[in-house]
């Protein structure tokens, strides 16, 4: 990371960040970089060990391609198996430039979506280089395996996904997570099987360990025996997912978490747009009190499926007494609110537009649902169009998933829908490098920042976490590693790790001494209320900074009411929980904060201050193009904001449009 | 919206991999019908910590069916008695008011205990990291459309592959056996021309390891298949045995 100049636009300086982008023309910038970049020869690579933390797409990916390469990696996961990371959920599909369907793909076409769906907030290199990669990953999860839905003429088949007037979307049914992680998966046991990764299951990362400037190592705990142990290695890659999960209900997975992003942050990485989530518009609504997760329903949905509600508010009133079902609102009575304000993507528009416009139709009366917060989406006409079979082929398990936990029947009466929060954009910082603030430590996947801006397109963080994994972070650690390999294997007896280790006990003796009344997860569903209330889908100034005092009421609770039974020492869910919910009420600090500075609306960030007369996102190029990166400086001490500013060269910035 | 119920459950808690287990009986009420399995659970680990008691250690993680991380045998079946479905998918309107559940960890010896609920199922890794892969490093392969794939060889090829690594197929083995398990795998690769490279060797590795791991063997009872979450059909069982013999015969 190199300072170059201060910024002093508005009050108080500043500093400006950079990013290390290769010179050159945008298509040109990462074969340049290949070209000229540092490599380690394979004599050197047996010497020199890397920690992954994580085992989805991105770390899966990272550990079994920088295993094949040579390098000694160990590999953390949480689960009891590498194959249960999170992105094991992912359902529609992933996307790739390849133009198969002849429809007008390309590259730069990809690239030009991302961008665009990322409301200009993205990095632009990163962009294009992801849209570069794409294609790749598509050959390389076929080789593997991958049973990719196909033609009868056994070619590859492809759907849309929002955002995109292509079908560009390679998907195995509603698994497409599923199987491309098994495919990653499958790569990495190999490796293990040879010895080459050593794979430490049902373990977390409590904090890295950095020597002399150079993250050298992590601090981790046996989830079987309670026992925190030491790792050292020449570098450490984080992929450790979104920190969705601060907001308690999500569609993320219960032990999805922000903490390896927290610690890293702590030790002197910077956290980048944490205000910057994304709210998923098709989800199962909020049922009961007892509920402990959101379940997403694919956006693939959205190529078949119309969303509506009724035009009428008596109509949408009866339904939510029980008195009408939706099949008893005729046509004309329905109101399709995305065909009506976004004629040119209809039911396929981003996520964080579709999200929204359904908040607005529930706040204005005609939501659906007992609750009044949800909209129908509807597969009557596709049922007529195309027959009951072929919609149950491409979405039967959706469909059954959903009858399953509504106790309702998706081919008869339409789904209902809610916006839930899904995926965060906003992460750790990295540079071009995906290398962060820290000299030796890489960020991958969800866990970083880079690519998806202010929001991140259906489809397209299963190709950020793969080209990540397979096809960036290998070739680009090296260009660290090249310096490393004089540097011996460290001993975890350095006081580095002694102190870090003392610490994370000290950390969670304080946490069990506490004793108090309050059970953790009543804890994490105070602070997502507050999340869900002030920093979710409409935000305003007043409102963040009374969740700031809320959030600051609830870390004093925390620290002071808890109790975590059992002991430190032992397989306890309770402390593993409480040690993630910590870090939960600081990363919604750091969200809530981030959102009062960013004034401007741009994607899932949406100010009410800041809106155009139709209700859409306004940005503020002039004063807001740019990353915020935030700074720890200590307990109880204020963050400090650096700006990487996102000068575009290539792509002119527009006001994003999706009706015509 | 049905009324709330009452249960009583019985749970098997065992305090670690060693330790003597026994059921403990326990009383929950006003359960919401739609809450589900977990969320029950959830429920009762509340009521047990506001009794300053230890909570019931169970394996749980994305909640919506695919990562296979949760299996509870429930009722003498694993993940329930309700086809087709995993723990975490069953829901609580399945069960009546007054009803008592029955509630155990996977029972097999490939499996053991870690606590409670919880057991060990790392030898699906050891079967896994055997042979559960086609051997292509990153980078150098060749178009995703020049290997066409017929289309129903590619669905079965998927059902195969839907296969979730949760267990229930071991659990329900009156043998204990992972057949159904290394059959997914086995049979998914051997669907598709990209797995043929390896397909004997595979079928051979996975196997041995499987039996060096002390799972059964198969009798063709097909409770593993009536008890896949994912449905996936014993028919790739009959597939990996065609493998293995013919594997076998080659030697």
């Amino acid at each position: 990371m190199i300072m170059t100049k201060k910024q002093s636009t508005s009050k108080v300086e500043v500093p400006i960040i950079d990013a290390k982008i290769p010179a050159g023309q945008l298509a040109e910038k990462w074969t340049n970089y290949k070209n000229t970049q540092k490599l380690v020869n394979p004599a050197n690579k047996r010497r020199l060990d890397i920690i992954v933390v994580g085992t989805g797409l991105a770390g899966a990916s990272a550990a079994a391609s920088l295993a094949e390469l040579g390098f000694n990696v160990l590999n953390f996961c949480i689960q009891d198996s590498p194959r249960r990371a999170h992105s094991i959920a992912a359902q529609g599909g992933i996307n790739a430039a390849k133009n198969y369907p002849n429809d007008g793909d390309s590259v730069e076409r990809l690239f030009h979506d991302t961008i665009k769906g990322g409301d200009y907030r993205a990095r632009e290199a990163n962009v294009y280089r992801l849209a570069e990669v794409s294609n790749s990953i598509i050959d390389q999860c076929v080789a593997q395996g991958v049973p990719f839905a196909r033609d009868y003429g056994g070619l590859l088949a492809n759907r849309s996904f929002g955002g995109a007037q292509v079908s560009r979307t390679f998907y195995a049914r509603g698994q497409t997570g599923q199987q491309l992680l098994l495919g990653a998966y499958s790569a990495l046991s190999r490796q293990v099987g040879k010895g080459a990764v050593k794979l430490y299951t049902r373990y977390e990362m409590l904090d890295l360990v950095v020597i002399d400037g150079r993250a050298r190592g992590i601090i981790a705990r046996n989830l079987v025996t309670g026992k925190v142990e030491r790792f050292a290695a020449h570098a450490v890659v984080v992929g450790t997912g979104g920190y969705g999960n601060a907001f308690f209900l999500s569609t993320n997975a219960m032990t999805s978490n922000g903490s390896a992003a927290l610690q890293v942050y702590k030790k002197g990485a910077f956290f980048a747009n944490p205000a910057f989530a994304q709210i998923h518009p098709t989800c199962i609504p909020v049922q009961g009190e007892h509920q402990s997760k959101l379940t997403l329903m694919s956006e693939s949905l959205r190529n078949d499926g119309r969303i509506w509600v009724p035009k009428k508010k008596e109509d949408a009133e009866a339904i939510r007494k029980g008195k009408l079902k939706p099949t008893d609102i005729a046509e004309e009575n329905r109101d399709y609110f995305l065909e009506r304000r976004y004629p040119a993507f209809g039911n396929l528009v981003p996520r964080d537009v579709a999200s929204r416009a359904a908040k607005e139709r529930c706040d204005a009366g005609f939501g659906v649902g007992n609750t009044g917060l949800a909209v129908y989406l509807d597969f009557e006409e596709a049922i007529n169009r195309l027959g009951e079979n072929v919609v149950r082929e491409r979405y039967g398990n959706l469909f059954e998933m959903y009858e399953k936990i509504v106790d309702d029947n998706p081919y008869k009466t339409p789904m209902m829908i809610y916006p839930a929060i899904h995926y965060t954009m906003g992460g750790i910082w990295v540079d071009y490098e995906l290398q962060t603030t820290v000299k030796g430590l890489f960020c991958i996947g969800e866990a970083n920042f880079s690519d998806h801006g202010a929001n991140r397109l259906g489809a397209s963080a299963l190709m950020q976490g793969l080209a990540d994994g397979y096809f960036i972070l290998p070739y680009t650690i090296q260009n660290y590693l090249a310096d490393q390999i004089r540097v011996p294997r460290f001993s975890t007896d350095a006081p580095e790790f002694e102190e870090a280790e003392k610490q994370i006990n000290e950390k969670i003796n304080r946490i069990m001494s506490i004793q108090g009344k309050r059970s953790v997860d009543s804890i994490h569903r105070e602070l997502g209320l507050v999340m869900w209330d002030f920093v979710g889908m409409a935000r305003n100034k007043k409102g963040l900074e009374h969740a700031l005092e809320r959030i600051r009421e609830i870390r004093k609770e925390f620290w002071s009411n808890v109790f975590v039974p059992g002991k430190a020492d032992d397989l306890n869910t309770e402390l593993e929980k409480a040690l993630r919910v910590a870090d939960f009420i600081e990363i919604g600090e750091l969200m809530a904060r981030d959102a009062i500075l960013r004034e401007e609306s741009c994607g899932g960030h949406f100010r009410e201050e800041h809106q155009t007369e139709e209700g859409e996102t306004l940005r503020n190029d002039k004063e807001f193009a740019f990353v915020s990166c935030w700074k720890y400086n200590g307990e109880g001490e204020e963050p400090s904001l650096f700006k990487e500013m996102l000068a575009y060269e290539f792509v002119e910035r527009d006001q994003r449009n999706y009706k015509a | 919206m049905e009324k709330n119920i009452n249960i009583t459950l019985k749970v098997w808690r065992q305090a670690g991999p060693k330790a003597k287990g026994k059921f403990v009986k326990y009383r929950l009420e006003n359960v919401s019908p739609d809450s589900s399995f977990l969320e029950m659970l959830d429920m009762l680990n509340e009521k047990l910590i506001s009794e300053r008691k230890e909570p019931i250690a169970f394996d749980h993680d994305c909640r919506e069916g695919i990562c296979g991380m949760c299996g509870l045998y429930i009722n003498g079946h694993p993940h329930g008695a309700m086809g087709g479905t995993t723990t975490c998918q069953l829901h609580m309107r399945k069960f009546k008011d007054g009803e008592t559940i029955t509630i155990e960890p996977w029972r097999s010896t490939g499996f053991p205990v870690i606590k409670d609920l919880i057991v060990n199922r790392n030898a699906f890794e050891e079967i896994m990291q055997a042979g559960g892969f086609i051997s292509v490093n990153t980078g150098g392969v060749p178009d995703g459309n020049a290997i066409p794939i017929q289309h129903d060889k590619a669905e079965e090829a998927m059902d195969a592959a839907s296969c979730i690594g949760c267990g229930a197929c071991v659990a329900a083995c009156k043998n204990g056996s992972a057949m159904l398990f290394v059959a997914a795998k086995v049979s998914q690769f051997a669907l598709l021309p990209q797995g043929q490279v390896e397909r004997a060797a595979r079928a051979k590795a996975m196997v041995a390891k499987m039996d060096e791991l002390g799972f059964g063997n198969c009798t063709n009872t097909g409770a593993c298949e009536a008890e896949c979450p994912k449905n996936v059909s014993i028919a790739h069982i009959a597939r990996l045995n065609r493998e293995y013999l013919s594997a076998k015969i080659k030697d």
